[in-house]
């Protein structure tokens, strides 16, 4: 390529040599001029013939040299021929600028601070709801994810709290399985509804609705709520046309925060869900799911909670202006069956919820939200909120929630405002769908 | 009884006929990225495959949902073309994970980065931090508006699809052979329409066009967006303005994704024009395939720029 750049200019300026005294002769600036032009053109299409052909060669000899499925050196993209100003010549490095080459196979590392801050009289005389301190760096996400081998990946979530680190998730993922089968193991957020596999950052809100906390097993020390616990996770597409149907099959060990305790070995809890989704338009979708899960509770090894769930996201987002307008609206029911030692407590919680989009960085949005207890089933707390979001760039959000929640057990009221500020550093992860 | 058998019978030929017919006509399933991918894949493979592209052309493709029903499309999957350099980083990983697909996994021979032999052009050299935007650390990925990388394009998915189907080598090499006559004959055509305009100056809204303005010799000289992917402040577009003046800049090009409200209060302020030029296929109706996208892109620069320089 360097020895084409500069024999390009020696070759035309001889050229131009040879030609000028011609022009000379005639004494015709014009022609001159014209036949300047002329070998311009000409040395520049032979430059782009050039640079084509290098490409070409180059092309082949790296289809030649990347013949073996698993190639002997990490994948790097070359800087073809002809780029000029494009930058360094010869291979890049994919993840980064590595010092050492070892680093080259080191995990995308990704870190979302969660700042929080709340005001208000959160005096509910309820424990339901974790009280939300003044300011608190509540949960920030450490993420690490690579591909651990051709049949696998693998993604880990730390949940990096003020005072101590939690695994969110840690899991492995093998996505080339026969059978269309998409096996996940290692502890996991369980695919009970929609809301539960959401991480906390990408939550349409500040906080979880009260079902979350009331069903799902949160607890007042414990504001991430929801079933998380190690186990193995079966999941597989029903073929239905253009329909997306998609089965899941998951079974834990049987401890999920005050939801499920497992005594014994055999005390697992399982899951079931299936999903559909189906596009109304290039604009709109509709998803609908419904689950299922049991697990021994508190009680001991002869008493079940089962959960039943139903969910349904409409999402509207127009293609051409899907930067600046969108629209979400979630429903998500959960009803409970808790065996306990003289009865059953059966309770029931829902919320609904909707976003919308009013420009590229400003979003607003309101929740309902109504639970029963599990524990107590007669006493029914209630929630609305309304969201402001504003986003200065992809990888920041600040947000303030104003929530109202009425609690069930002595009819006390709840006001407060809530204040978020989400920050992305490291890699660039995928949006949540 | 056997009133049923007939019509069972029937049935079940029908149903294993349509299967024979189906593995003798079997095509290769390739689905694209984007709508330019899966155009020079149709000049490439012709009816030899079938192709769905995920991102349509009016979208912004650094912003694509990763729906479910992407799923269902990268699951049949034979071939997946991606762009690269880290434009879907966004949307593709989970597709691909939750895809239940081995053949189209990176690395595995049915996953082609179309950027590995194109020529490349901003790749950041230095330091480079997220305070400079949403910047792009393999280099601009919106190389597919330089023809010459779509035929280079071509070239790769020439060479991939003969290595999935052999059998159609010959039919490969020839449509692409017959495209890379008409893509010459049609450079000689846009060279021609915008030779008057070299060295125009121009304000694009994202750094999407490096590659169509360097191969046509038009010069960018500042951007909407402050930064990639950073809405536009008044205190850069009060800079710009000033900047347009004093180099008497007077087309801004913008993607049809984008609000076109600030683009025009610019343009009305430095006496200037807006135009919506189509990034990928299927961004304006008349930009239906590859050498339609340039058509169309070049008529129209070449229009707005008669009209602002009068040559």
């Amino acid at each position: 390529m360097r020895t084409i750049g500069i024999r390009m200019p020696a070759l035309a300026a001889a050229v131009l040599l040879a030609a000028s005294p011609a022009a000379a002769q005639t004494n015709d600036v014009q022609a001159l001029r014209q036949e300047v032009e002329q070998l311009r053109t000409e040395l520049a299409s032979l430059q782009r013939q050039y640079a084509d052909r290098l490409a070409a060669l180059e092309a082949r000899l790296g289809a030649a040299q990347g013949a073996p499925a698993v190639p002997a050196v990490p994948p790097v993209a070359e800087v073809p021929a002809g780029a000029a100003g494009a930058g360094p010549a010869g291979p890049l490095p994919v993840y980064g600028a590595p010092t050492a080459g070892s680093k080259i196979f080191n995990p995308d590392i990704g870190m979302i601070g969660n700042f929080l801050g709340a005001v208000g009289s959160n005096q509910g005389g309820s424990e339901t709801i974790a009280p939300t301190p003044f300011m608190t760096l509540q949960e920030s996400e450490a993420s690490f994810q690579a591909i651990v081998d051709p049949y696998a990946r693998a993604d880990f979530f730390l949940a990096v709290g003020e005072e101590g680190i939690e695994v969110e998730e840690g899991y492995v993922t093998f996505p080339t399985l026969p059978g269309g089968l998409l096996v996940k193991a290692g502890k996991m957020r369980a695919n009970f509804g929609r809301l539960n596999a959401f991480h906390n950052h990408s939550l349409p809100w500040i906080d979880r609705p009260l079902v979350m906390y009331n069903l799902l097993g949160g607890s007042p020390d414990e504001p991430d709520t929801g079933i998380k616990d190690a186990g193995v996770s079966v999941n597989r597409l029903i073929p239905a046309g253009s329909l997306f149907l998609e089965a899941t099959g998951e079974i834990y060990r049987g401890d999920s925060g005050t939801l499920f305790k497992t005594a014994r070995l055999r005390d697992f809890a399982a899951l079931g869900r299936v999903r559909g989704y189906v596009d109304l338009s290039d604009d709109a979708n509709l998803e609908t799911g419904v689950s299922y899960t049991r697990g021994h509770n508190d009680l001991g090894s002869g008493f079940i909670t089962e959960l039943y769930g139903t969910d349904l996201t409409f999402r509207w987002r127009p293609l051409s202006r899907a930067i600046y307008r969108s629209l979400a609206a979630r429903a998500e029911l959960v009803w409970s069956r808790r065996q306990e030692a003289p009865s059953l407590q059966r309770a029931f919680g829902f919320y609904g919820s909707l976003e919308y989009q009013l420009q590229r960085r400003w979003f607003v949005g309101g929740r309902f939200d109504q639970a029963e207890r599990a524990l107590n089933a007669a006493v029914r707390d209630r929630g609305v909120s309304t969201m402001l979001t504003y986003w200065p760039s992809e990888f920041s959000q600040i947000r303030g929630q104003y929530r109202r929640t009425r609690y069930g057990d002595d009819r006390r009221v709840a006001n407060e405002l809530l204040f978020q500020l989400l920050f992305t550093i490291g890699a660039h992860g995928a949006h949540p769908f | 009884m056997r009133m049923l058998v007939r019509p069972v019978v029937a049935a079940m030929a029908a149903v294993a006929l349509t299967a024979v017919t189906a593995t003798a006509q079997s095509k290769v399933n390739v689905v694209t990225s984007t709508e330019d991918l899966a155009s020079i894949a149709r000049e490439v493979g012709g009816d030899r495959v079938n192709i769905i592209a995920l991102a349509r052309g009016v979208q912004d493709p650094h912003f694509v949902e990763p729906k479910p029903s992407f799923i269902l499309a990268v699951n049949r999957a034979d071939l997946y073309i991606a762009v690269g350099r880290e434009l879907e980083i966004g949307w593709l990983p989970p597709l691909l994970t939750s895809s239940r697909n081995a053949r189209i996994q990176p690395g595995a021979r049915g996953y082609l980065d179309a950027s590995l032999n194109v020529r490349i052009l901003d790749i950041p050299t230095g330091q480079i931090t997220r305070a400079m935007g949403d910047v792009h650390p393999l280099g601009n990925p919106h190389y597919w508006l330089d023809s010459g990388n779509g035929r280079r394009i071509a070239q790769a998915i020439r060479d991939k699809l003969s290595e999935l189907a052999p059998d159609g080598r010959a039919s490969f090499a020839q449509r692409y052979d017959d495209f890379d006559r008409r893509l010459a004959a049609a450079e000689k055509r846009w060279d021609a329409a915008l030779a008057p305009y070299k060295g125009t100056k121009l304000v694009t809204y994202h750094r999407s066009w490096p590659n169509f303005m360097d191969r046509f010799g038009l010069e960018v000289i500042g951007y909407v967006e402050p930064k990639p992917g950073i809405p536009p402040s008044p205190s850069h577009i009060l800079a710009l303005i000033e900047e347009m003046k004093r180099q008497m800049v007077k087309v801004i090009v913008v993607e049809p994704y984008f609000s076109l409200r600030t683009p025009q209060s610019i343009a009305s302020q430095v006496g200037g024009r807006v135009l919506v030029l189509a990034p990928s296929v299927g961004g304006a109706k008349e930009a239906t395939d590859y050498i339609q996208l340039f058509e169309y892109n070049v008529r129209l620069l070449a229009a707005a720029l008669k009209d602002v320089t009068g040559k």
